[in-house]
């Protein structure tokens, strides 16, 4: 069974060249990939992650919201009982945040510049098959 | 020399060297050759059919006839964080060193039409630019700004026209007459729906509201640019570089259809038509862009549309250099591809600049980076000479070459759009964003394999760390005061006048009036940006992307 990825863009920000691109190198690396469409409610992802039955979710943001919305899909993941769900996170995100982001339940946060096979790696190395 | 003895001699210099550059990378989509000779020039090539003087049709070598010895193009910098009272300061800080015109970045509940307090806003407001709830806060954004000498562009889509609304009505605050306001709302919602996300409404009431600007503005804000359509955030989304012209080109020609639709004469609201471009790090592809932009444009106009009037022929061309090409590691490499997106972008005959700071693919631009990418701008036009002579590269077989096949290449994807039905045709069948997501993918596939060539990230990198703590973080305190502060305004309003103005523009909405002036009157009762959009939301539905389309 391959691996089930939510690629998901939480928030107002509608950059979303990224999270496409991420979403078919996923695609291309032999994952199920979900893409959700942009501006999605921190609800509507964990939903999402639920109704999908999927393993990882990517989260992307270019709007500074970060701090506040990758912690909250974490939250309502765990309160949906989704415990074991990979998070991770990408965009314009300073070093300075990665930290809090990390102890906040986010697996790993990938900044600009980032090989699309580091996701990939990343993905493989923590999700059990 | 003859034309056969060019032949013969370039056929003898290809035969010699072919085997010896055999490796050389092809970095750019667009093939080039190694050079360039008389026989890329065709046999009818005209010069006054090609170019022409400046400040003539089809206005290849420039929209003015002086151009920059008459007037340097407009220096802004895209700038807005935090609150009003904060994006104020470093307006004034701008003005002050040199800048001849504002750019205002709004966050993005405001360009979403929704308040600070509203539940989606939460961790958004005043990160990507200002926060603005109501006229209260236009009329600190602008405290000490007299709007009659100053040109003001805002990026704003989906509410552009109620934020017009807002900056008329401090205007007339401050004394200042409609007709007397310079500036520019970006105002081009299609590209919202395939590259930039922030629309509101579905495209149809959407276009209705870019169409009844056109109108109010050629009537009552002549000097007012009524759109400024992006093809910019098509090409940062992922298009190719032919893509950015053809795309948003036919995003223009829907927008004259509608408004020829409802009504209005193209000689009329065409001169209100402004463009925004970006500049990448093709150099001499990029200068060509600009010079073939504006002769297809001019043709079209003329051709397609029958525009007389030159202002209406017209394109002019706002410049913001390429973001998505900078990168995070080793920030200081950025500063000199900007200098070089921007050389492009005057010697390819722009009008209006923003430069990037260099440390945006990092975070929000410091005061030291913002002031360094406006320096950049001073420094090409006051000590560089790219600015000396009119369209400096004219002649080149290289630049003429380049400039003819962008001119064909867009011209073939404008037909092929035409063929679907137009834009909002091709953005329903995703055609646009299907071709943009696939040409962004190969694109990241070309700098992983090394094909293209990213200097600091996949070729002389280091693992040096950016350093740290002197990036701009936003004050997370920012949306408390905000909603303290909207809420202090709602409690001193008359909220009697507020409901009057909201329900006459109910009314409006579900009619087909002009919303301009109902708009305008609402907002002079402080109605919020949310209540004002709420109304229009409730009449005109929202618009849901669908996703799964990557």
């Amino acid at each position: 069974m391959a691996i089930k990825v939510l690629v998901a863009k939480p928030g107002l920000d509608g950059h979303d060249r990224g999270a496409k691109v991420v979403a078919r190198a996923l695609r291309d690396a032999g994952f199920e990939v979900i893409y959700t469409g942009i501006r999605l409610t921190p609800e509507q992802i964990a939903e999402a992650a639920l109704q999908d039955d999927v393993q990882v979710v990517a989260l992307s943001l270019l709007s500074g919201a970060h701090n506040t919305l990758f912690p909250k899909v974490v939250e309502l993941l765990k309160a949906k009982g989704l415990k074991d769900v990979l998070v991770l996170g990408g965009g314009v995100i300073p070093d300075a945040d990665i930290p809090g982001l990390k102890a906040a339940g986010i697996k790993e946060v990938f900044t600009p510049g980032t090989p699309t096979t580091a996701i990939v790696d990343c993905i493989k190395a923590n999700v059990a098959k | 020399m003859s034309k056969e003895t060019l032949k013969k001699g370039l056929e003898g210099y290809n035969a010699k060297y072919d085997k010896a550059v055999a490796k050389f990378p092809e970095r750019a989509a667009f093939k080039r050759q190694r050079v360039y000779t008389p026989l890329d020039i065709p046999e009818d090539w005209d010069y006054e059919t090609k170019l022409g003087f400046p400040g003539e049709y089809p206005f290849t070598r420039g929209v003015q006839p002086t151009m920059y010895r008459g007037r340097l193009w407009t220096m802004r910098a895209y700038a807005g964080f935090s609150t009003a009272e904060e994006s104020n300061k470093r307006y004034k800080l701008l003005l002050e060193k040199g800048q001849t015109g504002l750019s205002v970045a709004f966050d993005l509940p405001t360009q979403i039409g929704l308040d600070s307090d509203s539940q989606l806003s939460a961790g958004e407001v005043g990160k990507v630019g200002v926060a603005i709830d109501s006229l209260a806060d236009m009329e600190q954004l602008f405290d000490g700004i007299d709007l009659s000498k100053v040109s003001t562009s805002m990026t704003i889509n989906g509410p552009a026209a109620v934020l017009l609304a807002m900056y008329v009505a401090v205007a007339e605050k401050q004394g200042v007459k409609p007709e007397q306001l310079k500036g520019t709302i970006q105002n081009d919602v299609l590209k919202e729906y395939i590259a930039r996300g922030t629309y509101i409404f579905p495209p149809r009431p959407s276009m209705r509201l870019v169409t009844d600007t056109f109108a109010y503005c050629s009537k009552n804000i002549p000097h007012w640019n009524t759109i400024s359509v992006g093809a910019y955030h098509i090409r940062e989304a992922g298009s190719s570089e032919i893509q950015e012209v053809a795309f948003a080109f036919a995003c223009a020609i829907a927008y004259i259809d509608a408004a020829i639709k409802a009504g209005q004469k193209v000689d009329d609201f065409a001169p209100g038509i402004s463009w925004i471009f970006t500049a990448g790090l093709d150099f001499f592809f990029e200068i060509s862009k600009f010079r073939a932009a504006r002769r297809l444009w001019a043709r079209i106009m003329k051709e397609r549309y029958g525009a007389t009037v030159p202002k209406a022929q017209m394109l002019r061309v706002h410049v913001h250099t390429a973001g998505s090409v900078l990168t995070a590691q080793q920030p200081m490499n950025n500063v000199a591809r900007i200098t070089w997106q921007a050389m492009s972008a005057v010697l390819g005959g722009i009008q209006s600049m923003a430069c990037c700071a260099y440390d945006e693919a990092l975070a929000l631009p410091t005061e030291e980076s913002a002031t360094l990418a406006l320096r950049t701008q001073q420094l090409i036009a006051n000590e560089s000479g790219c600015a000396d002579t009119i369209d400096p590269m004219a002649g080149s077989y290289l630049v003429e070459k380049l400039t003819d096949d962008i001119e064909a290449q867009a011209y073939e994807y404008i037909k092929k759009i035409d063929e679907m039905g137009g834009a909002v045709a091709a953005i329903e069948k995703g055609y646009m964003q299907g071709e943009m997501a696939a040409h962004a993918y190969e694109y990241q596939r070309e700098i992983e394999t090394g094909k293209r060539v990213v200097v600091g990230v996949n070729k002389y990198a280091d693992n040096k760390k950016a350093p740290e703590g002197d990036v701009l973080t936003a004050d997370l305190t920012v949306a408390d005061r905000q909603i303290k502060k909207v809420n202090a305004m709602k409690a001193k309003r008359d909220q009697k006048a507020v409901d009057a103005a909201l329900a006459k523009l109910k009314v409006a909405c579900e009619g087909t009036e002009n919303l301009m002036p109902y708009l305008i009157e609402a907002a002079k009762t402080y109605a919020t940006l949310g209540e004002i959009c709420g109304v229009m939301r409730e009449v005109f539905g929202e618009y849901q992307q669908g996703g799964n389309n990557f």
